[in-house]
């Protein structure tokens, strides 16, 4: 089965976080939509232009690149610069 | 988020190597070692009243699960045990706690510096500063190494 749409749950931490006021965010995304077409989506809302244009990302708690291909019911998390330790 | 009595993952109480190192030492093991870091009382000329740690818990777990599996497979200790602090600390407090045994003290030594080497590079931990000034400020931290084909999802598909 082929949905027109894609929709992903979007994580958000640190100070993304408190940039979008909210630490998660639903979109529905274009069919075959790549990691790196969802950060232009929502890098395109003024309120998150300070966004890095290429964070780091983890999908399913997995890092990956921009050109991860995303499914229905991917849960992605943006990935400000950590400070563990 | 780690139950109370877990040896590997992020913990909302208290945590200290001590009780780490008794979890994990096996009696035919010559070597543990253990490390504590500690919340600093300075950082840059500030200073430090507290420290929020924010964490995403369901990966930052297996994160930890994961680093410590590479540990015990690089330096072919025993058993290692990893404790990360999420929410707010106060400064002395114990933000991560790691022991590693091994039958010799030049493995362990290894074991538990990959592992806060590791966590400081791969661990989706967030720390903000609170100065007595009362200011406080998100730190800069790393970014994880992450191309097509450094063992990164690689998208298969749903449901996995």
């Amino acid at each position: 089965m082929t949905l027109a749409v894609v929709p992903v749950r979007v994580l958000l931490f640190g100070w993304y976080r408190e940039l979008a006021g909210t630490g998660e965010i639903q979109l529905d995304l274009p069919a075959g939509s790549r990691v790196e077409d969802l950060i232009a989506e929502i890098r395109a809302d003024p309120a998150f232009a300070d966004i890095s244009s290429s964070p780091a990302v983890a999908v399913n708690r997995r890092y990956s690149p921009g050109s991860r291909v995303l499914f229905p019911d991917d849960e992605v998390a943006l990935i400000p610069p950590m400070s563990g330790g | 988020m780690a139950d109370s009595d877990a040896r590997v993952g992020v913990a909302s109480r208290p945590i200290s190597a001590s009780a780490l190192a008794s979890a994990v030492g096996a009696r035919t093991d010559g070597a543990i070692v253990t490390f504590e870091g500690r919340v600093r009382a300075r950082n840059q000329d500030l200073s430090v009243l507290r420290l929020h740690y924010e964490s995403y818990d369901a990966m930052a777990d297996e994160v930890l699960r994961q680093i410590a599996a590479e540990a015990r497979d690089r330096f072919g200790v025993g058993e290692v045990a990893v404790l990360h602090r999420a929410g707010s600390l106060e400064v002395g407090e114990v933000s991560v706690a790691i022991a590693a045994c091994a039958p010799h003290r030049a493995a362990a030594f290894d074991a538990v510096r990959y592992v806060i080497e590791q966590i400081k590079t791969r661990l989706p931990i967030w720390k903000r500063e609170e100065y007595e000034d009362g200011t406080s400020r998100w730190l800069d931290g790393a970014v994880p190494p992450v191309t097509p084909d450094s063992g990164a999802d690689p998208g298969t598909g749903a449901g996995t």
